[in-house]
């Protein structure tokens, strides 16, 4: 799942409206290491040739010929050679954030498996297992760039000293996995991956683990326990998967983009990347629109987009014209979605969105007009958590059942007004108590939906109220 | 009073009774009962083919963790008999080293083990957020009318099982329906009956997006990557391109 399901140390939670995921470390606070931006105010369209997908509508040849005609694998020798810490450097200095959903700094990350080895191989884990609704970007990058995947896997694994990458690629995507199986045994039979990679003296082996449909397996610890052979049940953190992960052994989890954007920055400059949004959000991103837009589609843009300009200029503009949304949810179901008045203006990257009370996630975005029955939609998103809950932890388990009947009584509003609140709180007892993000991630839109549309639910109430006289709730409470 | 207002409640239950769709009982998930087909002496032989596939798969992973290849092993399984009985479940765990329990525990988490003959093309509809913006509550009701068969059965001649699934990460082309492992995308009620019917008489239809785009590009075309694909090292920085001395390998 390539959702918000990374839980990072809760940092500095009371300055913040809600518990976003902050990058914390345990002794202090984070440092960014990132050269300035040369004070940028306009973040706009992205030129074409500082796109780092150039394959992801599949126009081009997605073989090993087309992709090294488009610059994949180009001096990779060289990238290989310049070490573990020049590699790291490029990262930290690009900015890069996981991609992923949390946006955990990529160069701090790799950085965290530098440590003397004591025996047990490293381990790089891919997490291919995008399952977050609204979000289909790593599957263009499987089935049409699928080389700049497997370069990424080898230059991550350089930089962190791993011996092999397990690409975990969820198992409903059955030709994406086929493509990228394709491209493997295409880079092996060239001498790219294998003994001896690129001709630089270091052995990496990549290998492509499909999964059997869960979205939980996108969380790193349950994703790392479903490719030992286990329930993808996560685990608890500490300890972290950088001291014991894969089969016990020190392991890195990385989102398909994260790993498949790091070969273009260590080619063309970690300053290069982070010459593109604001500070601290830096580089270009795939953005997924779909919903109640003119032309749903996937695109690559510049961070800290205006929200407005990259629906308008890319998806068509909304159904019906501008005036006629209702709400967006701006990084997949995970986050709370957002109304009309905050789309206006918000930019996206990770700040901006926090800044709205919502979160980038994974900047899928679902566009929802003034036709969407607001209610029915999170609700079935609720449905969606419940499906997905792994079952280990009660809160998750039993609040979220309980959030999805109470929600699904909302749709028809046969409920009372103090059941707003109520529900607010159980998705605050829900949120933050749980072993990983999913109860964050079920708690969240519906805390999006109380914030932005209590007055509709007080509507539907009153509406139930005079065709069915008082609802049960009402009368008992 | 209270008894009206029973009656006017317990109209959409019973009304509901007569809709197509078919709750998920909860133990259709967990538990096992053996029958006529489905019991530990249901024979089934890995073919040669697969055991080499399967013997393959487990070199992919350290000695000593063959565990990691039972996705594969039961996704084998699925491919060469369409389900996986719990004979199937016993032979898995046996050529793994396994508890047998392990197996079960794997099968009935994951969704996309069959545990029951789920007909000869699996039609799964996205139900989820996205895909429910884009019609797909329409888009079930046209798959369950085409293939005579209720979400979560079996058609009468066995063809078809239609199922209702969660996201299947492909939401910019909404909605989706999958048959097997191939997707058809931006699907309309038209296209659904125009699969259905291709798959009834022995062909197969072109899966991939069913509206004319070719992948996930605005229907209208390209707003981006329009121009060529820049040349092999465009824009490389000049750290890279000085001459590195190897260092020892670290």
């Amino acid at each position: 799942m390539a959702g918000v399901l990374a839980r990072i140390v809760q940092g500095t939670k009371s300055h913040l409206g809600i518990a976003a995921p902050l990058a914390t470390i345990s002794n202090g606070s984070v440092r960014f290491q990132q050269t300035e931006s040369q004070g940028k105010t306009k973040f706009g369209p992205l030129a074409d040739s500082d796109r780092v997908f150039t394959n992801l509508y599949g126009r081009h040849e997605w073989r090993l010929k087309g992709a090294m005609a488009r610059g994949d694998w180009y001096m990779t020798k060289n990238i290989l050679e310049k070490g573990t810490d020049w590699i790291v450097n490029e990262l930290k200095t690009s900015g890069l954030r996981g991609r992923g959903g949390a946006g955990f700094p990529t160069g701090m990350k790799w950085s965290f498996m530098n440590k003397p080895s004591d025996g047990r191989p490293k381990y790089l884990v891919v997490n291919a297992d995008e399952g977050e609704p609204g979000t289909c970007k790593d599957r263009e990058i499987m089935r049409h760039d699928p080389h700049k995947l497997v370069e990424g896997c080898l230059i991550a694994g350089r930089a962190m000293g791993a011996q092999a990458a397990y690409i975990y690629i969820r198992g409903e995507f059955y030709n994406e996995a086929s493509n990228l199986q394709v491209a493997i045994a295409e880079a092996y039979q060239a001498g790219l991956i294998g003994k001896n990679a690129c001709g630089s003296g270091y052995d990496f082996d990549v290998f492509v683990h499909r999964g059997a449909g869960a979205y939980i397996c996108g969380e790193e610890t349950a994703l790392i326990e479903s490719i030992e052979g286990k329930q993808g049940k996560p685990r608890l953190k500490p300890p972290f998967p950088a001291d014991v992960g894969l089969f016990g052994c020190p392991t890195t989890v990385n989102n398909v983009e994260t790993i498949a954007v790091a070969p273009t920055i260590c080619r063309r400059g970690g300053q290069w990347f982070a010459s593109f949004g604001r500070p601290r959000n830096s580089g270009t991103k795939l953005f997924n629109i779909s919903g109640h837009v003119n032309t749903p589609c996937t695109v690559e843009e510049e961070m800290s987009i205006p929200l407005k300009e990259l629906i308008e200029r890319h998806a068509g503009g909304v159904c019906g014209g501008w005036d006629n949304l209702l709400a967006i949810i701006p990084g997949g179901s995970s986050t709370p979605l957002i109304p009309k008045d905050v789309c206006e203006t918000v930019l996206m990257d990770f700040d901006g969105l926090v800044a709205a009370q919502t979160s980038l996630g994974t900047a899928a975005i679902i566009v929802m007009d003034k036709s969407t029955d607001i209610v029915k939609a999170i609700a079935r998103l609720i449905m969606f958590y419940k499906h997905e809950s792994c079952g280990q932890c009660t809160p998750c388990r039993e609040g979220v059942s309980w959030m999805n009947k109470i929600i699904y009584r909302f749709v028809e509003g046969n409920a009372s007004p103090k059941e707003i609140d109520m529900l607010w709180e159980i998705s605050k007892q829900i949120e933050g108590h749980t072993i990983c993000a999913l109860g964050d991630g079920a708690a969240w839109p519906v805390q999006g939906l109380i914030r932005h549309f209590r007055p509709e639910l007080e509507r539907r109430m009153e509406a139930y109220s005079m065709t069915h006289g008082p609802s049960k709730a009402e009368r008992l409470y | 009073m209270l008894n009206k207002y029973k009656i006017v409640k317990d109209i959409p239950r019973m009304l509901r009774n007569f809709s197509c769709s078919k709750h998920l009982r909860s133990e259709e998930l967990f538990v096992h009962r053996d029958s006529k087909d489905n019991n530990p002496s249901t024979p089934f032989e890995f073919t040669e083919a697969n055991m080499t596939r399967l013997c393959a798969i487990i070199q992919n992973y350290p000695e000593g963790c063959q565990r990691s290849a039972l996705s594969a092993a039961l996704d084998i399984v699925q491919r060469q008999i369409g389900w996986i009985p719990i004979s199937a479940m016993h032979k898995v765990a046996e050529i793994l080293s396994m508890p047998r329990m392990r197996v079960y525990e794997w099968a009935t988490f994951y969704t996309m083990n069959k545990r029951r003959f789920r007909g000869k093309f699996n039609v799964k509809v996205c139900v989820t957020t996205p895909c429910m913006l884009r019609g797909s509550d329409i888009i079930l009701q046209a798959v369950e009318e085409a293939t005579c068969c209720c979400a979560g059965s079996l058609s009468a001649d066995g063809m078809f099982g239609v199922d209702t699934v969660q996201c299947q990460g492909a939401c910019a082309n909404a909605p989706v329906i999958a048959v097997d492992d191939d997707y058809y995308e931006d699907v309309n009620v038209c296209d659904v009956y125009n699969i259905i019917q291709t798959l009834k008489c022995g062909g197969i239809p072109p899966w991939g997006p069913q509206n004319g785009r070719f992948a996930a590009e605005p229907i209208t075309g390209q707003t981006s990557l329009c121009e060529c694909p820049p040349p092999p090292g465009f824009g490389i920085q000049p750290d890279l391109l000085q001459a590195s001395t190897p260092k020892p390998g670290k």
